[in-house]
């Protein structure tokens, strides 16, 4: 009887992995399958061919667009941690004026839903003239609310003897953040950076409304303007772009997954 | 003491400057749209309460609004349920625990684009794996996102089936709070396994049910990317949603203030859905 409920409780959990894992599986392959075994239910092509990967490469720039999703993301990713770990040191660590308004500031912003803001913050992205600009991109993201409280968090636990010792070496308060919190603060750090770059690199809405320069897309933006566009042509070559989006994610899950799911489950209810 | 503000003013400043553009500035921007016309190229002009008033009786915004309850009332059931059973499956000593988990969680980390993409295939008519499928085992194909009565369950269902591994971290951890002593107890007492379930557990998690509520209401009411690339809002508006709407309004008919207007809306409802909700489930709780 009990190993019978065993057998239950795994039988279970494969049928559920698969339900989540075939999906992704079943797109990979298909990629890889000729326009007439498309839609084949299995994952090993009677042909393997990579003529979606070559249409897709040539008919949108992808290469840019992996290029710019990059970089966007990446740059993000820095300002959200050097940035935020300032204003988090200075809210933790320092007394300062308007030290109280600035955090009960933080917390208000936190309630207001990204819907209300996103209609004046477009118009501000074009009266700025940053239409089809990596500012437009990156400008509205530099700083992450979460991502502050969270290291705030952190660094009121960091014990004060450490600071008072430093100053006493005259190092000043950007040393102390840089050169002693930031080595003890590796695992909120990485939450931050995981979180922060994931969110970044799959954000959809926000370049649709204020790039129109194909060259300046980012993947996610470029995928679904190619698919809903008919750019593809067919759903293997929508597909395969799909996979240029997805294989590094996977790949850098499947090496961090614990980390992944530390940082973007804890995001979620922090933020 | 003069160095530590000096230090702490300048180490703050970027980010009140960045409060002050980003974040107050657009608020406060978005309540004086909700007053004005502004098509972004000629000046913008006063429009008084036309853009509320069009609001109150613009049959496709409360079209919009009326999808997205019936998105939510699949989507949260649907999540809570889901999440549960995953994470009292994964709160048992087992082997491989590690690739549960992670395989449960994999579509969170995917973009709502591709899974709204690669779903678009799964659901097609004819070519689609899930009617494939259906076929056989001897039932006749679905036109998921066709027939204007699926599309937006099957939507439901897909967002469901994309966060849950989400949720179920949030499950796991309240899993872990209860403490052994109590279920000893219960199982002393001679409690079934249901009523293990239905008196400790299912009330010990009453700080995550709350919290899976609130998230996948807020997540509801953010439906954009998948009716944009999987049913552009058809079919007969079935899964228009708010979000889409107000995109729609700003991107393609140039109507800043009423787009502005749709958003200061949809942030009231979602303010006080969630709200209501909270009442109900407290009261659910005192009963």
């Amino acid at each position: 009887m009990k190993t019978l409920r065993r057998i239950g409780l795994y039988a279970g959990l494969a049928v559920a992995a698969l339900t989540f894992i075939y999906p992704f599986l079943w797109m990979a392959a298909s990629t890889l399958k000729s326009r007439e075994e498309f839609g084949s239910m299995g994952l090993i092509p009677d042909h393997i061919t990579l003529d979606n990967y070559r249409t897709m490469w040539a008919r949108a720039p992808f290469g840019r667009a992996l290029l710019n999703s990059t970089m966007v993301a990446t740059t993000i990713t820095l300002s959200v941690l050097v940035f935020g770990s300032m204003t988090a040191y200075a809210m933790a660590r320092l007394r300062f004026r308007g030290s109280a308004a600035l955090s009960a500031a933080t917390l208000a912003v936190l309630l207001v839903p990204g819907q209300l803001t996103l209609i004046p913050l477009y118009t501000l992205i074009v009266q700025l003239g940053w239409i089809d600009t990596y500012a437009a991109l990156i400008a509205p993201y530099v700083f992450n609310v979460t991502a502050i409280l969270m290291l705030r968090q952190f660094f009121l636990q960091i014990p004060q003897s450490l600071i008072d010792a430093a100053r006493m070496d005259g190092m000043s308060e950007f040393r102390i953040l840089f050169t002693i919190f930031w080595p003890l603060s590796r695992p909120v750090l990485s939450i931050v950076a995981i979180f922060t770059f994931m969110g970044s690199w799959n954000e959809v809405l926000w370049p649709l409304l204020v790039v129109r320069d194909q060259q300046l897309m980012t993947l996610p933006q470029l995928l679904t303007v190619f698919a809903l566009g008919g750019g593809a042509g067919s759903v293997g070559v929508s597909l395969a772009s799909a996979m240029v989006l997805v294989v590094p994610v996977v790949v850098a899950y499947m090496f961090l997954q614990r980390n992944f799911i530390e940082s973007m489950a804890g995001a979620g209810i922090k933020g | 003491m003069r160095h530590e503000h000096r230090s702490g003013s300048l180490m703050a400043a970027p980010y009140a400057l960045f409060l002050l553009v980003f974040a107050a500035y657009p608020i406060v921007f978005a309540l004086v749209l909700v007053f004005l016309r502004w098509d972004l190229v000629t000046a913008p002009s006063l429009a008084g309460f036309d853009n509320i008033k069009m609001l109150a009786s613009d049959g496709r915004f409360w079209r919009a609004v009326a999808n997205t309850f019936v998105f939510l009332s699949i989507h949260v059931p649907l999540q809570i349920v889901t999440a549960l059973a995953l994470a009292l499956a994964l709160n048992r000593k087992l082997k491989f625990r590690g690739f549960w988990r992670a395989s449960f969680f994999l579509p969170v980390v995917i973009s709502g684009a591709v899974v709204a993409i690669l779903w678009s295939n799964l659901y097609a008519t004819d070519v689609g794996l899930i009617n494939k499928l259906l076929v056989r085992l001897g039932s006749s194909p679905v036109p998921w996102l066709t027939d204007p009565n699926t599309a937006m369950p099957a939507i439901a269902v897909m967002v469901t089936w994309k966060n849950v591994g989400f949720y179920v971290i949030i499950y796991l951890a309240g899993l872990q709070y209860i403490p052994k002593s109590c279920q000893e107890a219960i199982e002393i007492e001679g409690a079934s396994a249901w009523q293990r379930f239905r008196y400790l557990t299912l009330p010990s998690l009453l700080p995550q049910t709350i919290l899976v509520v609130t998230l996948s209401t807020i997540n509801g009411f953010q439906l954009f990317i998948e009716p944009y690339v999987m049913t552009g809002g058809g079919p007969l508006r079935r899964t228009y949603s708010v979000v889409l709407y107000l995109y729609t309004n700003a991107f393609a008919y140039q109507k800043m203030g009423y787009a502005a207007t749709i958003g200061v809306a949809l942030a009231l409802i979602i303010g006080a859905v969630v709200l209501v909700q909270r009442r109900v489930i407290g009261r659910a709780e005192a009963l």
